[in-house]
């Protein structure tokens, strides 16, 4: 799809002017102030309801937090100021190691922090189950996610296609994500989406996201898995509901077919030099992976002169392109 | 089946010039320096005074040298990965994956195990012992057997650079990545002996230590009049003690995978690999306050001494303690959230690792109070204390915003996290290692360090510790994931060389630090310390010479009171004389030096490399050799040593004399200090 490709190389030429001159000193404050105001950041530029809620959940937290940590820092430099030895004026008080009164406050404190926190921990951790429905008028789209040495599958199974190392979903329409892996662990991860998760060979873990604005947005393995690991990102797409259906038919009307054959020189271990699609997946590919009974990737062992090789060697993916 | 295992010319990095050069550059240089030992004539000296003793003092010098050499060793991988990174946007670099892999692996097994665990062990040693006013720790050969299996892994450790490889999967071996068909090579396998190795040395310092707090106590000295340096060290070795068989028997299954075909960890085949990752943070979690609690013992020492007052809230700090030792295990699952456990496990993992933060906190504000109303003078052991307070208060911050799970959705495994623990680890353990290795040093050695270029490295690691890491939290944020050998997201860039430059500062920290020894050492004749108390200390370790004998005092002192040294040094001043009378000198026993220790580590390093290498018949030999060593010292019956009374009184009296003169300059001082106000 050049329309897709097009809209990469776009994103890639806004990233790189809007940061040309960010270098700066002042790492604290920058960090504090830049960061409240969300400008440009992948977590913190939210592209749907699940990273939109995390944000806030990050920011409810830093803010009561910074509430009690910025007075405690200027508390310790003030106290160590105002003490010094040749101040006159500073009251000496070398017996004064004990006070109830004390110790109550400096108990409560940090236990009332935490009592805020923990409400927010568990309410957060409750609306934000990774495995909760998202609340839509659309139906959910379904997606099964295998992590391979080193490509993303991405298997749409009731439209019959698969794309490797390229998502693309309406936007707009809550994501059903179904993840395992056929290899070692990895992580799925798409930042401006939201929550990340473990992808295990021989178990499925159920994740639902979704992109409310079109764009483009990046996703990587948040997992070291060897030698591909750097290579191991993929766009993530949400484009309209018509682009979307397009996408559908041009899928299918082109590209080879994933079936156990096809699958199994996904499981060599290899960086596809670009995306590309399958235009039909055998049903129940993805159940044979999670129960076992397609094997798990050979590891370096199978590591097959040939497709795509660039297992302990020192080829960059741009010099593959 | 070969007679020397899986050990071919293959194993050695021929064609690979970078560590092929730096690892014969480190080993030439070892060469080097023990050849130097050697023609000089050392060598005797070394084996009677260090390799051999069972002083602990001696071994706790010996625990922190290691440490300092292999953080020289985990500071070069640092600025090899910030090199890297800062250089492989849309490239590849000069390390390619492969390298680099095995370069962050080595770096956060050396910073953890071999750098954070012997500056705490080995600060432990020091002081302790002295603190509580006794001679020695109770099993004094163990802890040198402890000591040398430490230095064998983190020998072990090192060797991989020149012969096979080291682990490329992190300094935690999850599987299935760790397991022989993901790893096939010899990386894990040295990861995990060199671990085991020292991780059973560990486990006897933890056991050691909590007996001799436990048993060996000057009279008087009950365990709320116990230094809080020592309530942490008790703390901490309990939780060695708890936590180590754990790391031991996890990677001794993860062996069992790899060596005889075992499935714990196989999901493939009716293990289950997330069972790792629970008992492998069942030890870290507990690891992480092991390092810590310690670091606070001295940040507690320190704000005390300089603030010129005890420390405020002495009984909540052991409560706090103790409460942090067990809330400790009971927090694990807080490093993987977003495996999928489900809101309820999660939450409550979440809330569990925030009330960990209490008792942390409430360490924090009782230091504020201890300088509150005190007289804080900024030597550079306070400066650290103070540069700890200010930075882990940021990291303690971000720590606890990681352990709400629906945050952690979004940083976990991102470089946000890995400034989190560079920010607390760095602010606590290394700093706490700095300002224990200043305050104690003149207790060591006899002399004080140079002050002015002890400001200097405190500036610049301080500086250097949030230029380098102030920009993770901000890429962590931007969706930067940890471990990458390379990336093609411009808007990391600028601050990935900003974090390079940060490391340049801290190396500028190194460097002044090296050369206040140098310049410390010749010029130490002008730094001498006569008295034992340079500082105005408050704690039994004053009370005797810098540095102390053999037997640390003359006679046990009777402890009264929770600062026992305070005591008496404020009576002295009231009456004008030393408070202690000149004691009856009596003949001591102490421990005779025994080679056991050395001995045994090295059939360790034996035993491990011909495991790594599968050489069985080495291995048995190996085996046989350590056996054979613990009989030979069983059963030797000559195993303590006489220190006769003139010498135990000349020692003695000279620091008396010492002190005598101090006492009176204080007093004349005192007198026309007084004169002038009249
Ligand atoms: C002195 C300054 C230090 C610098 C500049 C530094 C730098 C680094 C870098 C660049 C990484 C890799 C980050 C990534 O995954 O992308 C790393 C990882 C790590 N560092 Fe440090 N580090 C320093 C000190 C320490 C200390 C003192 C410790 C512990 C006592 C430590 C423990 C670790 C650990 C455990 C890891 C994780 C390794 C892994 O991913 O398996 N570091 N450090
Ligand atoms: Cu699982
Ligand atoms: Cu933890």
């Amino acid at each position: 799809m050049p329309g897709l490709a097009a809209g990469d190389a776009a994103i890639d030429r806004k990233r790189s002017s809007a940061t040309a001159g960010k270098v700066g000193l002042l790492l604290l404050a920058l960090l504090v102030l830049s960061e409240l105001g969300g400008c440009g950041r992948a977590q913190l530029q939210p592209a749907g309801p699940v990273s939109a809620a995390e944000r806030e959940i990050l920011y409810d937290s830093l803010a009561i937090m910074l509430a009690i940590v910025v007075p405690t820092i200027l508390a310790i430099l003030g106290v160590v100021w105002w003490y010094r030895p040749s101040n006159r004026r500073a009251r000496r008080m070398p017996d004064f190691v004990y006070s109830g009164r004390v110790e109550l406050v400096v108990w409560s404190i940090p236990a009332l922090v935490v009592i805020f926190l923990g409400g927010i921990a568990w309410i957060g951790s409750h609306d934000l189950d990774p495995a909760k429905p998202l609340r839509s008028h659309h139906a959910p789209l379904d997606i099964q996610v295998v992590s391979l040495d080193w490509k993303w599958l991405f298997i749409y199974p009731k439209l019959g296609i698969a794309s490797v190392n390229r998502l693309v979903v309406p936007a707009g329409v809550p994501l059903h994500l179904t993840l395992t892996s056929a290899t070692v662990w990895n992580v799925f991860w798409v930042p401006q989406l939201g929550t990340m998760i473990y992808c295990m060979s021989g178990m499925a873990d159920n994740l639902y996201l979704e992109a409310s604005h079109r764009g483009v947005y990046y996703g990587e393995s948040a997992m070291i898995d060897g030698d591909g690991f750097p290579d191991m990102h993929f766009n993530t797409h949400a484009v309209s509901r018509d682009r979307f259906d397009a996408w559908v038919q041009a899928t299918r009307g082109s590209g080879p077919v994933l079936n156990e054959q096809t699958y199994r020189a996904l499981l060599r271990q290899s960086v596809p030099p670009h995306p590309y699609t399958y235009r039909s997946v055998q049903p129940g590919l993805f159940a044979d992976v999670v129960l076992l009974r397609l094997p798990p990737g050979h590891g370096p062992q199978g590591a097959v002169p040939g497709v795509h090789p660039i297992g302990g060697s020192n080829v960059h993916p741009a010099e593959l392109k | 089946m070969t007679l020397l295992g899986k050990l071919t010319w293959q194993a050695f990095p021929l064609e690979e010039p970078l560590p092929l050069f730096s690892g014969l550059a480190v080993f030439l240089v070892l060469i080097a320096i023990l050849v130097w030992v050697w023609r000089k004539g050392h060598v005797p000296y070394l084996w009677r005074e260090w390799i051999t003793s069972v002083d602990h003092k001696r071994i706790g010098i010996m625990y922190f040298m290691l440490g300092s050499v292999m953080l020289l060793r985990g500071f070069i991988d640092a600025i090899m990965m910030r090199t890297q990174q800062a250089i492989a946007f849309r490239a590849p670099g000069f390390l390619p994956p492969s390298h680099f892999d095995q370069v962050f692996s080595a770096h956060g097994t050396i910073m953890i195990f071999f750098v954070a665990m012997p500056f705490m062990i080995g600060l432990m040693n020091l002081i302790v012992p002295l603190q509580l006013g006794v001679r020695d720790v109770a099993f004094p050969t163990l802890n040198s057997v402890s000591f040398w299996l430490t230095a064998a892994g983190a020998l072990l450790v090192n060797l991989s650079l020149l012969i096979g490889q080291f682990d490329r999967t992190g300094w935690l071996p999850y599987p299935p990545l760790s397991e022989l068909r993901y790893s096939p090579g010899v990386g894990v396998d040295y990861y995990c002996w060199a671990i085991q190795i020292s991780g059973i040395g560990t486990l006897m310092t933890g056991v050691n230590f909590v007996t001799t707090i436990l048993k060996l106590r000057a009279p008087g000295m009950h365990y709320t009049r116990m230094p809080m340096f020592c309530w942490t060290a008790l703390a901490a070795n309990l939780l060695i003690v708890a936590a180590f068989p754990v790391l031991t028997a996890t990677l001794g299954m993860l062996l069992l995978d790899r060596y005889v075909g075992f499935h714990f960890f196989t999901d493939t085949a009716g293990g289950n690999s997330m069972l790792f990752m629970n008992l492998i943070w069942a030890w870290g979690h507990p690891e992480v306050y092991i390092l810590a609690l310690p670091a606070f013992g001295i940040f507690s020492e320190v704000v005390s001494t300089f603030s010129s007052k005890p420390l405020f809230g002495y009984r909540s700090m052991i409560y706090a303690t103790m409460a942090i030792c067990i809330i400790s295990f009971m927090v694990w699952l807080h490093h993987f959230f977003t495996m999928g456990a489900g809101a309820t496990v999660n939450s409550i993992f979440g809330i569990a690792s925030m009330i960990i933060a209490i008792p942390t906190g409430v360490k924090i504000f009782n230091w504020l109070f201890t300088m509150y109303g005190g007289t804080v003078r900024l030597r550079t052991p306070m400066l650290w204390a103070i540069g700890f307070m200010v930075s882990f208060t940021i990291g303690g911050m971000t720590g606890v915003l990681m352990a709400v799970p629906p945050a952690d959705f979004q940083l976990h495994n991102s470089l946000f996290l890995v400034a989190h623990f560079h920010n607390v680890i760095i602010s606590a353990v290394v700093f706490g290692a700095f300002a224990g290795y200043t305050y104690w040093f003149p207790k060591a050695f006899g002399f004080v360090l140079d002050e002015r270029l002890g400001k200097w490295a405190f500036w610049l690691w301080n500086i250097g510790l949030w230029v380098a890491w102030g920009p993770g939290y901000i890429v962590g944020l931007e969706g930067m994931t940890r471990r990458l050998q390379s990336y093609d997201v411009a808007e990391w860039r600028p601050w990935l060389l900003v974090m390079a430059g940060g490391v340049v500062i801290i190396l500028l920290g190194i460097l002044a630090q090296i050369a206040q020894i140098v310049v410390s050492v010749r010029t130490r004749d002008r730094r001498r310390d006569l008295t034992g108390d340079p500082w105005d200390g408050r704690n039994l370790e004053w009370a005797t010479s810098s540095p102390p004998p053999a037997f640390n005092f003359a006679a046990l002192p009777n402890v009264a009171d929770q600062e026992p040294y305070w005591d008496m040094k404020t009576r002295a001043r009231e009456i004008g004389q030393l408070v202690r009378p000149e004691p009856r000198y009596e003949a001591i026993l102490m421990p005779r030096n025994s080679p056991t220790g050395f001995v045994t580590a090295f059939f360790a390093v034996v035993t491990g490399f011909a495991l790594i290498w599968h050489i069985w018949w080495l291995v048995i030999l190996g085996l046989v050799g350590s056996y054979a060593t613990f009989v030979v010292f069983a059963w030797r019956d000559h195993d303590e040593e006489l220190i006769p009374a003139e010498e135990v009184a000349r020692l003695d009296r000279a620091n008396r004399a010492a002190r005598t003169t101090r006492l009176q300059e204080r007093m004349a001082e005192r007198e026309s200090q007084q004169e002038s106000h009249e």
